[in-house]
Parts: C-alpha cells; sequence; structure tokens
C-alpha cells in the first residue's frame, strides 16, 4: 500500500483543467480543499445541509447541460446522503462528476472513523447504481488518470479518492449564503440571474 | 372504512400542472405519492418538464436548489409524512435565500385511517414554518391552483421557500380495503 494522497494536493490535480466547469462542495474539509484550489464564483460551497452536495450537483447538471458538473465532497457527508447515488444512477446525466475525498473519518467532528473505515465500499455502491465510471483512487498516478476523464467522458462518474486525515492549512471561502449564490448565477447566467 | 370523499372539482391535479407550466418550472422533483400521481404524470409527459423521482424528499430541497442556482425553477411534490426528512436541507433555502415551490398532500387528517400518519400530520405547517418555510394551505379543490399560482409567485419572484399544504379532504383518503 501506498500512503494516502494529500487531499489538497489531489483536489488541486483534480480542479486543474476545470475550464468552464461548475463545481458544489460538500460540507466541511471538502470546502475548504476546493477554495484552497482556488476561489472562484463557479464554486458553490456548503456550509451545512449535509447530505445534499450530490443532488444539488444533479439539479446543476440537469439544468445547465452543456457544462460539466462536479461535486466535491467527503465520505461522511456522501454517506448522509446514500440515496442520492441511486437516484443519479437512474437518471444517468451525463456531464455529472462525484469525487469522494474519503478519508475514512469525520474531520470536522473529531475524527471518529466512518464506515468506509469499516469496509463499506463506495465506488461499489456507485457501481451498483448504474454510474458510468465508479473507481476508487489510492496514488497520484490514478488521480492523474481520473483527472483526465472528469471533465470529459460521459457521466455519470465516481470516485473515491482515498485521502489521508492529516492537518492541512485553514482556507475558508466566503460563507455569506446570499453572496455565494449570487456570484455564482450572475457568473454563469450574466443579467438573466437577476430576472 | 371511510370512502374518498374530494370535494367539488377532481380536476386539480390538471390545473396546478397548468401553473406550474405558467411559472415556468422546469424541474420536478417528488416521492411517488397517490394523492400527487396524477399531477406527477402529468409532469413526466411534459417533454419540457424534467420529473425526477427521489429516494427521499430532502433530496428534492437539494437538487431544486441545484437547478435555480443553474437557472431553472423546479417544484417539490410530496406526502406531509415527507416534509420531516427535509427540515435540516431547508437551511439551503433560508440561509442562501433559494426559492423553493413545496407541493404536500395532507395525511393524518382528514378521515384518516392509518394512526402512525397522524404525529406527521399535525406537525407538517409547523414544523415547515419553523424552517422558515411560508406555508399556505387549500382545503377545497377549486383553491389548491390559485393557492399553487400565488405560491409559486411568491417563492420565485421573492426568492422565498413557500408550501402549499393540500388538504386531505382534496386529496381524498386512502382506502385500506382490498
Amino acid at each position: 500500500m501506498t500512503a494516502p494522497l494529500d487531499r489538497r494536493a489531489a483536489t488541486a490535480r483534480m480542479l486543474r483543467d476545470r475550464g468552464d466547469a461548475l463545481v458544489v462542495t460538500g460540507l466541511g474539509n471538502p470546502t475548504y480543499d476546493v477554495a484552497a484550489a482556488g476561489d472562484t464564483p463557479l464554486n458553490f460551497y456548503f456550509w451545512a445541509a449535509m447530505g445534499g452536495a450530490a443532488m444539488a450537483g444533479l439539479g446543476l447538471a440537469l439544468a445547465q447541460p452543456r457544462r460539466r458538473v462536479l461535486v466535491v465532497t467527503g465520505d461522511g457527508e456522501m454517506l448522509m446522503g446514500l440515496g442520492s447515488l441511486a437516484t443519479i444512477g437512474a437518471e444517468q446525466p451525463l456531464n455529472l462528476g462525484i469525487v469522494v475525498l474519503d478519508n475514512e473519518h469525520y474531520g470536522e467532528t473529531g475524527m471518529q472513523v466512518a464506515h468506509t473505515g469499516r469496509g463499506v465500499d463506495l465506488a461499489g455502491i456507485a457501481a451498483a447504481t448504474g454510474f458510468k465510471l465508479a473507481v476508487t483512487v489510492r496514488t497520484e498516478g490514478e488521480v492523474d488518470s481520473l483527472a483526465a476523464q472528469l471533465f470529459t467522458v460521459p457521466g455519470p462518474l465516481f470516485a473515491a479518492v482515498k485521502v489521508s486525515t492529516s492537518p492541512s492549512p485553514t482556507s475558508l471561502p466566503p460563507r455569506d449564503g446570499p453572496y455565494l449564490r449570487s456570484r455564482f448565477r450572475e457568473a454563469l447566467l450574466g443579467p438573466d440571474a437577476h430576472v | 372504512m371511510v370512502e374518498s370523499a374530494p370535494v367539488m372539482s377532481v380536476s386539480w391535479p390538471a390545473h396546478v400542472f397548468h401553473e406550474l407550466q405558467t411559472a415556468r418550472v422546469v424541474q420536478v422533483a417528488y416521492v411517488p405519492d397517490a394523492g400527487h400521481g396524477a399531477l406527477i404524470d402529468l409532469c413526466h409527459a411534459d417533454t419540457a418538464m424534467r420529473a425526477v423521482s427521489l429516494t427521499t424528499e430532502e433530496e428534492g430541497v437539494a437538487m431544486l436548489a441545484g437547478a435555480w442556482l443553474g437557472g431553472q425553477r423546479g417544484a417539490l411534490l410530496l406526502q406531509s409524512s415527507g416534509v420531516g426528512n427535509c427540515i435540516n436541507m431547508l437551511a439551503l433555502n433560508q440561509e442562501c435565500r433559494i426559492p423553493l415551490l413545496a407541493l404536500v398532500t395532507m395525511r393524518g387528517e382528514w378521515g384518516e385511517f392509518n394512526p402512525w400518519q397522524v404525529p406527521m400530520g399535525r406537525s407538517t405547517g409547523a414544523a415547515l414554518e419553523t424552517a422558515g418555510v411560508l406555508v399556505y394551505r387549500a382545503d377545497a379543490a377549486d383553491d389548491v391552483a390559485p393557492t399553487v399560482r400565488a405560491a409559486a409567485a411568491l417563492a420565485f419572484h421573492s426568492s422565498r421557500a413557500v408550501a402549499v399544504l393540500i388538504g386531505q379532504r382534496v386529496v381524498g383518503t386512502k382506502s385500506f380495503a382490498k
């Protein structure tokens, strides 16, 4: 086994070639990781509403079929919204990808072990619900090949990226809800954001 | 056994569907429900709409928030028993001032047979209001569509979460007779 990946480096690598992709983050570390990779109005950060990131990604992907939508979330958040994998599997959105930064723990609450650390295989669940790609990623080489697919091959795509529990430097994006939603819509929709 | 007792018009689902079209609702998220059955069928049959079946109602709250961020309006169709599932997810709407139009068919009230439906039915309106949702109610079939029209306008023009409770007297009481 190789050492678990660094979550910040893996996130930055996956987002490097995002182009005009829209990114939704799950609360906690994934929000901070995506912000650290580069804050942009086309990131929508969850700060709560645990379990909802993947479904927000689905609604966004259906509304914007020409754009790529990537959800970056954690294993605890994904476990809380496990049914959404079934819903996304049933809907088959071609432009949606979900990356779970899986440290097998609940980082925000004191590093309690999550089910992913007790044998539960999120990629296996995603595969069973019909995701076109469903992989577990453990090495930098696998992150590279995932990054090459995330914004190019037809979805729905799923990856559990196994990352370490090592703490990362603080990186807090804006958390004012109306600001986050208005800047996102204005960047995406232009003047129509205000109709 | 109490028989189904819809009041006056039975065409309220068609009128509500028209209101959703007029309000430019595109994404319709729902958990399968007998009371919303006709409306769900109409939404699926409309090629301009995308009707999405959920495993649990809070998925729809998050999905429609994403839809709105992406420039599309949506509606959530659910039964009163599903309202409790949505409470934490409604933080999205309250904190980010993201519109939500939720149409709730009531259980646990008019002539209910199943006692297990009563607790959530009794707390549906209060739970929504506590979570920051504006709540309207229609207890006659002819009131449903106008109430949905007003709720949609409020939701989408004023960026608020709005629910319409459709009384069990309108929906009809579920019969358990086989």
